[in-house]
């Protein structure tokens, strides 16, 4: 006790004086319209690049959902003059890597390649055609459909995947945030070409493009990548509106069958959005609820005194518009009741009371403490790029992360949690849920 | 001190920054690796402990890992939780892992917090508290666990159940989890039995990368880790797999949607990193069948025939007990598994009777090549690469020359292993029969719905 105070003190006195080194973010709108954030690191000689549209699932059609996230999947399936064989073949050929990621709000196409000029010429050269001149070949989309058909029904056998489901719809109701990321079963399978490609021209375009650029480039080189890579998206429409987020949800409780030998516990609200003013209390207040791994109130109190699940969390997904606020647990079906109470009654005494200053002072310790491990790869770098542009925060996000973090204090946390999370209106969803009420 | 680069970074030597891994060993026996990396002002500690699951016997099986769980629970000086409280106050991140082969534990932190690290670390090296109360509460959250990622995870039932079935005689036939009457019967008594034996400096590789210097990190070691005392080592008793005589078959019922296939082959793992070019040419085999979208599998099975909807393959020659070629696939929906494994045969027919191509070869190890410069990108893997290479036994020092074998592999060794390896007698065949979640037996019409 007494050793962990005076090192606590001089966590604080060493954070609150420094400020490490920060990537120098260089940014720019390119000619295309398409706003780019650049690091130039030339330590390892390989480059990662990722374009981001707003282009995820919530701007699927409830009759057709899965039309944005099969746009997304089948870029790299073919495109003009290139085979589906012709892209990862090319990619394979030089090591370069070829991925993507995709959620509600985004949809990215992200590349990794070596720097020297032969590889990175190619996987540029690719990388430009797919994301500007895809052609979603129809042979393509017939098997894809078919691929993603059974991952759905395979999804809707696995209780976790069918708790999330439940979740989403529990806590977003109609708007497009409960649409499953990657479709749903009816929509997939009335998703035609010209679907895709009617989605493709709306909302691909450069002006909403973000693109992220780290490694071993100079300025000129990102520039020229950055235009290589969206000058010839389509012009596109306006920016669609998201509708927005209903934040009072009335409280719900689900128990769905399942034959697995454990619970599924999903419990939650809508939370925060990216630019939500409660940002830095909810994010630190919840390493104290649930997500600082095992020295967090749920883990300990679930886990560690009670021995009651492997893996217990909470966490705010922060997106454009307020994404969830989420609890998770599993637990053996005789005590998931037993389990349920406690969570509930942790996180209500959690919004009731707010932490403790010597909860907060440790929270922010370990945030503050651990804020070089955040930035100490290209990888998780260009990711921030990514975030910081797509989401229109400060270029000074990261310069300012350490002291947002300082300046929270207990009664921020306690007003921020009263306003955002009301535990007597939350979504319950319990997958394999206990056969009777009553916990034995 | 060793130097060593890949061999790619020599290509770009003005820029490469060649790995410098240096080594020591400490008076008790206890290794320390230190590989500099000054990108970031941070650091990673693994402690590797030469004892995974292949060590425990009948009876006692998971115990390694419950014990990788009670590592957490306090010792002498530290009260439990301490130890993750600490860490995460000096804004740390920490776990730790068990394999078949190893146990280890990690801390990723600001560089300046090394010293905390490493004085917790060699403190649980040798004055762990095992307390029944703790155990009593950790052998549920095991429990748990087991049941998350086993018992409930069709795929990973499979896997276990499979694993069982390969093996007849090597302790790989049991999983790391543990059995659940092993984990039901085991006391705290069996984790202290556990800990004495292989909790040791000299049964152990200590492995720091990041923003420090390797003079500095051997007077940081022999200061925390250097009093703890050397222990007699049994002697490791080494198991051998005898030869299958004859394809074996199986079937796992579990609720699922789709059948999985799988098929697994002996093969051998990496014994004499010089001598050998097997397991080099079986990492390429497995690279040409699967390692990208435009590999073999994945574009003949799932995008020419389209009698796959997905195909994995699986091999890696480094692993203290005998290695596996598995290749594994789901049919499309209205395709058999009788017709996928047709089809997986078929790809292997033809493979060993045509070859492969140089192109393919060479794509391969394009891959391989890249993967080194990208792997500069993570100190944790760097380190975690070491700890591995020194805990089943060929040492951090082949990495080089893995690297180098790898290339020299050509398209007739590749044909050659498939021919010799990927035979019948040597075969163990796996299949997933889905099962209706309601328990009712399933409707043979492809498509209906099934009632949750």
């Amino acid at each position: 006790m007494y050793i962990n105070k005076i090192l606590g003190i001089a966590v604080l006195c060493t954070l609150a004086g420094s400020a490490f080194a920060t990537p120098q973010i260089q940014h720019w709108q390119s000619e295309s319209g398409a706003r780019v954030l650049f690091v130039e690191d030339h330590d390892i000689p390989m480059l990662d690049v990722a374009v981001s549209v707003p282009a995820g699932s919530s701007y699927d059609q409830a009759a057709k959902s899965g039309v944005a996230g099969m746009t997304h999947a089948l870029l790299d399936q073919g495109a003009q003059g290139w085979s589906e064989d012709d892209i990862s073949r090319g990619m394979a050929d030089i090591g370069a890597q070829l991925g993507g990621s995709f959620d509600q709000d985004r949809a990215s196409v992200t590349l990794r390649t070596l720097s020297h000029a032969t590889e990175r010429d190619q996987a540029l050269q690719i990388m430009a055609q797919v994301l500007q001149h895809p052609v979603f070949p129809d042979s393509v989309l017939a098997r894809e459909r078919t691929r993603l058909l059974s991952a759905l029904k395979e999804a809707e056998t696995k209780p976790e995947a069918i708790a999330s489901k439940a979740f989403q719809k529990a806590v977003f109701g109609n708007h497009p945030y409960a649409l499953p990321v990657s479709g749903d079963i009816s929509g997939v399978e009335r998703i035609t070409a010209a679907d895709l490609k009617e989605f493709y021209r709306t909302h691909y375009n450069a002006k909403r493009a973000v693109v992220a650029i780290m490694g071993d480039v100079t300025r000129a080189q990102a520039e020229a990548i950055a235009q290589q890579l969206t000058a010839q998206l389509p012009a596109g429409t306006a920016a669609a509106q998201l509708s927005v987020v209903e934040m009072q949800i009335p409280q719900s409780e689900q128990r769905i069958f399942h034959p697995a030998s454990q619970s599924h516990i999903l419990i939650g609200t809508p939370g925060m959005s990216r630019s939500d003013p409660d940002y830095f209390p909810l994010y630190v207040g919840n390493y104290i609820l649930g997500g600082g791994g095992f020295v967090s109130r749920l883990m300990n109190e679930v886990r560690e005194k009670r021995g009651l699940a492997y893996s217990v969390y909470s966490y705010f997904m922060p997106m454009k518009q307020p994404g969830a606020f989420q609890i998770g647990l599993q637990t053996k079906k005789e005590q998931a009741d037993g389990a349920l109470a406690l969570v509930r009654k942790t996180v209500a005494d959690f919004v009731a009371h707010g932490p403790t200053e010597k909860e907060l002072t440790a929270a922010k310790q370990n945030i503050i403490g651990g804020f070089p491990l955040r930035i100490d790869s290209n990888r998780k770098i260009l990711d921030y790029l990514s975030i910081i542009g797509f989401y229109e925060l400060p270029l000074t996000y990261l310069d300012d992360f350490s002291s947002r973090v300082e300046k929270v204090t207990v009664a921020q946390v306690r007003s921020a949690y009263a306003r955002h999370i009301h535990p007597e209106k939350m979504a319950t969803v319990i997958v394999g849920a206990p056969e009777t009420g009553s916990a034995k | 001190m060793r130097i060593y680069c890949a061999v790619l970074l020599l290509l770009w030597s003005q820029q490469a920054i060649c790995a410098e891994v240096a080594e020591r060993t400490l008076s008790n026996g206890l290794k320390v690796v230190v590989k500099e990396d000054h990108r970031a002002p941070v650091v990673v500690q693994q402690i590797w402990y030469k004892a995974g699951s292949m060590d425990e016997r009948t009876g006692k099986t998971g115990v390694a890992h419950v014990l990788e769980h009670l590592m957490f629970k306090g010792t002498h000086s530290i009260p439990a939780g301490e130890f993750s409280r600490r860490i995460a106050a000096a804004g740390g991140r920490e776990n730790a892992f068990t394999s078949n082969d190893y146990t280890a534990y990690f801390q990723q932190l600001h560089k300046s917090k090394l010293p905390l690290a490493m004085k917790l670390e060699s403190d649980r090296m040798h004055n762990l508290n095992l307390s029944a109360i703790e155990f009593s509460k950790e052998i549920k959250v095991v429990m748990e666990e087991r049941r998350m990622r086993t018992d409930d995870e069709p795929h990973a039932l499979l896997q276990e159940k499979m694993m069982a079935a390969i093996y007849q005689e090597h302790p790989y036939q049991h999983p790391v989890i543990g059995w659940m009457s092993d984990l039901e019967a085991m006391s705290v008594n069996d984790a202290k039995d556990w800990y004495q034996q292989w909790y040791a400096p000299n049964n152990a590789t200590l492995v720091i990368a990041g923003d420090v210097q390797a003079k500095q990190v051997f007077a940081l070691a022999e200061r925390y880790y250097g009093g703890i005392p050397r222990q007699a080592q049994p002697a490791r008793r080494q198991f051998t797999e005898p030869a299958q005589v004859g394809i074996k078959r199986m079937v796992v019922k579990a609720p699922a949607e789709l059948p999985l296939l799988v098929m697994s082959y002996h093969a051998p793992n990496l014994a004499d990193p010089k001598g050998d070019w097997q397991p080099y040419a079986l990492e390429m085999l497995a690279g040409v069948l699967g390692g990208n979208e435009s590999a073999w599998l994945n574009k003949h099975l799932v995008r020419e025939q389209q009698i796959a909807s997905s195909v994995g393959v699986g091999y890696d020659s480094s692993s203290r007990g005998p290695g596996l070629f598995t290749l594994e696939a789901t049919p499309t929906a209205g395709k058999s598994v009788d017709e996928m494994e047709a089809a997986l045969r078929a790809e292997i027919a033809r493979l060993v009777k045509d070859g492969i191509s140089e192109a393919e070869l060479k794509r391969v190890k394009a891959q391989v090549m890249a993967g080194e410069v990208y792997k500069l990108d993570s100190v944790f893997y760097q380190a975690m690469q070491i700890g591995q290479m020194e805990s089943i036994g060929l040492g951090y020092k082949a990495i080089p020359l893995l690297l180098e074998k790898l290339q020299g592999v050509t398209a007739e060794q590749v044909r050659q292993v498939a021919q010799t390896y990927l035979q019948d007698d040597n075969l163990t065949v796996a299949v997933l029969d889905p099962q209706p979640l309601s328990g009712k037996p399933k409707h043979k019409i492809e498509g209906a719905a099934h009632v949750h």
